[in-house]
């Protein structure tokens, strides 16, 4: 081999190197030019009112039930938050069960702390905060996922492809808002999927049928008769974590700052 | 170039012709990408239909009311109306074929769910009747004095609170219920 051979087959060597697996899949640009542009009719978004929630857990109860969570796990897609701030500005949170009975008693769980009593005397303000999937348009679970099993349908709504899931739980590190969790049964990851089987059939989701309080509202951003989004759109509303830039479709009614 | 150069190439070739071989077998047809484009619509088209063929188990009260439109509405005038039948009731599924009957949950820990007087002035909460569980008839069922489908006799409660010389009704004001929408 002289140095010309040499050099020539040094560069084909490296060029070849250079170019990883994944190239070889060939990407039309027709097809990626068809995921621009036709926008879905539909895009669900969610409507928490904090100052109707009353604790109740009804809508974790229904939820685990709707979508056969094991009910004796602590996993859950929805669930409910009590915050209590003190008039020393100390918050406490706790959510017991995912609040899967509701809340009946003032102590709250600290987990590994114990139950913590706060006097009533003592306590400036005391509210729930319902929480699940914010079924983000910037889905950060869905980036990390490294075989394509978590995904966005084209009405927003982020779910988890079971067959495909390999149980990685990159997913559940991702969200920044905790909102996904490892389902014992199917061993793949778990989250909210606005009850996909009922709103694409028109229904409410479980969560929201079963809250007797009109705290949880779904409806369709697309439509500007719907009266969640005209709330969303000229209400007072906050989200949570929108530093993240995840950009989250579950809104809020008089959110509070305590609240993460 | 010799024999040591090509030989391993080759291997390397036929393991990459391997793997793309078994791919087009292994990956389903509609796994690719889709409307949400390559960062987040990257996956198997077909699962949406798994997730939309999940079964049902909450028909919602306005099912229930189909058949059961007396109960429907004699509980619409109380103060229980906003609650969903299956909440107490269960889900419906297929009743009345699959199951026939319903198992309702009398428990106490269903009442307590709303009925257990929590100290959260700045929520819906601290406006619905509260009872402290643990001296309120500890051991009793709730079924046995109060009847969930017409848990206050707005009449009865009136006429005693001006037996006892109460204005405004209780400490909750006139309001007893203003959460119901």
């Amino acid at each position: 081999m002289n140095r010309r051979d040499f050099l020539k087959n040094s560069i084909t060597v490296i060029a070849g190197l250079a170019v990883p697996l994944s190239a070889l899949e060939l990407i039309s640009p027709r097809k990626l030019l068809a995921t621009k542009g036709d926008e879905s009719p539909v895009r669900w978004a969610f409507l928490v009112d904090t100052q109707a929630c009353v604790g109740c857990g009804f809508c974790v109860k229904a939820c685990k039930t709707e979508n056969e969570i094991p009910h004796e796990t602590n996993i859950t897609r929805t669930w409910v938050e009590r915050y209590v701030v003190t008039r020393k500005g100390k918050t406490y949170v706790d959510s017991p069960r995912g609040a899967r009975d509701g809340f009946t008693t003032d102590r709250i769980d600290q987990g590994e702390e114990g139950f913590r009593e706060v006097k009533a005397e003592e306590i400036e303000k005391a509210f729930f905060v319902p929480k699940l999937c914010n079924q983000c348009d910037n889905p950060a679970c869905v980036q990390v996922c490294p075989v394509g099993a978590t995904y966005q349908t084209p009405d927003g709504v982020v779910l988890v492809d079971r067959k495909h899931c390999i149980g990685c739980a990159y997913c559940i590190m991702a969200c920044p808002y905790g909102v996904r969790s490892f389902n014992p049964a199917y061993k793949t990851a778990e989250k909210c999927t606005f009850c996909y089987h009922r709103i694409s059939q028109g229904m409410k989701t479980a969560c929201v049928d079963a809250c007797p309080f009109g705290a949880r509202k779904i409806g369709n951003l697309r439509d500007p008769d719907d009266p969640v989004t005209k709330t969303i759109m000229s209400g007072r509303v906050g989200v949570l974590k929108e530093q993240y830039g995840t950009k989250p479709q579950v809104y809020y009614l008089a959110l509070s700052r305590e609240v993460k | 170039m010799g024999n040591h150069v090509w030989r391993p190439l080759y291997i390397a070739v036929a393991l990459i012709a391997l793997v793309l071989v078994a791919r087009t077998f292994l990956v389903p047809k509609d796994f690719g990408i889709h409307e949400r484009g390559y960062m987040y619509g990257w996956h198997r088209k077909g699962n949406e239909a798994e997730w939309k063929a999940v079964t049902v188990k909450y028909r919602t009260a306005a099912s229930c009311k189909a058949c059961h439109e007396d109960k429907a509405e004699s509980l619409a005038r109380t103060p229980h109306g906003i609650i969903s039948c299956e909440n107490c009731h269960g889900p419906a599924l297929n009743h009345p074929d699959d199951p026939p009957t319903l198992t309702i949950d009398r428990s106490r820990k269903l009442c307590l769910r709303c009925h257990a007087a929590l100290t959260t002035p700045t929520s819906g909460r601290a406006s619905i009747a509260g009872i402290n569980p643990e001296t309120h008839n500890p051991e009793a069922e709730c079924t046995l004095c109060h009847d969930p489908h017409n848990p206050v006799i707005r009449e009865a409660l009136a006429k005693s609170h001006e037996e006892a010389g109460v204005h405004g009704a209780s400490e909750r004001g006139n309001e007893a219920y203003p959460l119901v929408r």
